[in-house]
């Protein structure tokens, strides 16, 4: 039902690799597909690494709570949830402040991608499941959804495509796992929309200097270019060229 | 309001139930005909035990993580289960985030009880210590597409995910628990039970529901079976009555499709013993 994507450009070798062998400015084994749920009005699975994320998408619907509506658009609402078997520690079912935040910043994240001035008093649901969790959860999250609305059929000016960069062991590296990001000096998830590079997602957790900060910046855009035609590959699989 | 309900317009309801009249379905189906099933095991790596099953179009990953824990005073040398299960809002238009419901909480305690009823578990082998320590197992059961009969596509995929499941072996040295990872054990599963599901439509009692018929349903009958034919959970739901021989016909069919879901079951995940 899945079909793997070997990404070979992503092999360069380097002479000073990472833990799990990748080169700095290379991203774990990424696979996406598009329309994988029957219920839902879009879906994507995708899988990065030991990560496993499913995101479906409902609507334009019509906002049922009625001080969402907006008279002119549509509002967009993101709930991102990690299933409670998708860490090694059983998490308790039901939002915690993590996902809770993580769910606010994808909305704002996906947000300037959407045409939502077409479907005025209605709502776009966005449910990201993290099925299996190790490192960059968020950043996929909005990768895979970014496909599920357009699955879905949503008109949108361009996809959203996010990717981390961060400092491991003094140096500046792309796509950290679960491991580097526990050990690692700073993280920044960064979203962008790739056809002129506006970033709709920015955070930063650890310390770095204004140059390693535009290295990192520049690193992770570069990660979401990348991602972004692996992104195009799974609709264009869907839905023909 | 919001609709709980899928809506069912009146001229597919008129359909499904004189098709079903003149025993057929809309989707070509027997009465006594399962969708097409397929189980996969060992989905989530950091789960000690997974599985994703697809009935037809509904679709469900099941998780289990262990933990150490103190048994129930009233059964100090008994392993626990805990079940859980999220109809997430992504697996239906219906399914509303929050807490789960009344629907979602039926889901978990019917599966709880086929699981534990039948034995197929020997839950005396997940004590470690009497009194103080014992296993707990969580079942995670997380419904991604909602297309009709959870009951069934639930307990096949919580039964696949027990067999996939591996604790590591647990040693007592000086009242210490010594878990070793490198010599995972698979579970003293001693049995297998499934679950049938049937929904009354007209006069017929149809089996596996899907969701049109789930939605015109006047009463539903859950059947859980172990592998000798005994019966080990029943739950009738909807709204209208069944009668005694409704009830019978749907113990006659269950006894004969539970061997055909166990040998399912087996081509994907053999039980290990």
């Amino acid at each position: 039902m899945i079909i793997i994507i070997t990404p070979d450009e992503f092999k360069r070798v380097s002479e000073a690799a990472r833990e799990d062998g990748r080169a700095p400015d290379e991203i774990r084994p990424l696979k996406i597909e598009a329309g994988i749920l029957e219920r839902a009005d879009g879906s994507s699975y995708l899988e990065l690494g030991g990560n496993k994320i499913l995101v479906a998408v409902y609507g334009p619907r019509e906002a049922q709570i009625k001080r969402l509506q907006r008279p002119d658009r549509a509002v967009i609402r993101c709930r991102y949830n990690m299933a409670p078997f998708s860490v090694e520690e059983r998490k308790r079912p039901g939002p915690d402040r993590r996902s809770v935040e993580i769910s606010k910043i994808t909305a704002e994240a996906l947000r300037p991608a959407l045409i939502l001035e077409k479907f005025p008093r209605s709502v776009i649901d966005v449910f990201i499941e993290v099925l299996e969790a190790e490192g960059g959860t968020r950043c996929a999250g909005i990768t895979a959804a970014s496909v599920a609305l357009a699955d879905a059929g949503m008109p949108m000016k361009d996809m959203v495509v996010a990717c981390a960069a961060g400092k491991v062991n003094g140096r500046i590296v792309l796509d950290l796992s679960e491991e580097e990001d526990k050990r690692g000096e700073a993280d920044i998830p960064v979203a962008i929309l790739p056809r002129n590079k506006e970033i709709t997602l920015l955070q930063s957790d650890g310390n770095l200097t204004q140059e390693e900060f535009e290295e990192a910046l520049d690193l992770a855009i570069k990660g979401c270019l990348k991602i972004n035609k692996i992104q195009k590959e799974a609709l264009k699989r869907k839905y023909g060229e | 309001m919001v609709n709980k309900m899928d809506i069912v317009p009146e001229i597919i309801r008129e359909n499904i139930i004189n098709l079903i009249n003149k025993k057929e379905r809309a989707d070509g189906r027997a009465l006594d005909e399962f969708r097409e099933i397929f189980i996969e095991t060992g989905v989530i790596r950091k789960a000690e035990g997974s599985a994703r099953v697809k009935l037809g179009n509904t679709q469900l990953i099941v998780g289990i993580k262990p933990q150490i824990g103190e048994p129930f005073p009233d059964t100090p040398g008994t392993g626990i289960i805990i079940t859980n299960s999220e109809l997430l809002p992504m697996a239906s238009p219906t399914f509303e985030p929050g807490p789960p419901d009344e629907r979602s909480i039926e889901l978990s305690r019917v599966v709880d009880r086929c699981i534990r009823e039948s034995n197929m578990l020997n839950l005396e082998k997940l004590c470690l210590v009497e009194g103080s320590s014992v296993w707990l197992l969580f079942i995670d059961l997380h419904i991604i597409d909602y297309d009709g009969n959870l009951f069934d596509a639930a307990v096949l995929a919580t039964v696949a995910a027990l067999r996939d499941t591996k604790l590591p072996t647990a040693k007592i040295e000086e009242e210490e628990i010594i878990l070793d990872y490198d010599n995972p054990q698979p579970l003293p599963l001693e049995d297998t039970a499934l679950m049938c599901t049937f929904a009354k439509i007209g006069d017929q009692m149809i089996l596996d529901p899907s969701l049109d018929e789930e939605e015109i349903l006047t009463a539903r009958l859950s059947i859980g079976m172990r592998s000798d034919g005994t019966i080990c959970a029943m739950q009738k739901g909807g709204e209208g009555p069944l009668t005694k021989e409704d009830i019978l016909k749907a113990i006659n069919i269950t006894k004969e499709k539970i061997p055909q879901l166990i040998e399912e079951l087996d081509k994907n995940i053999p039980q290990t013993r």
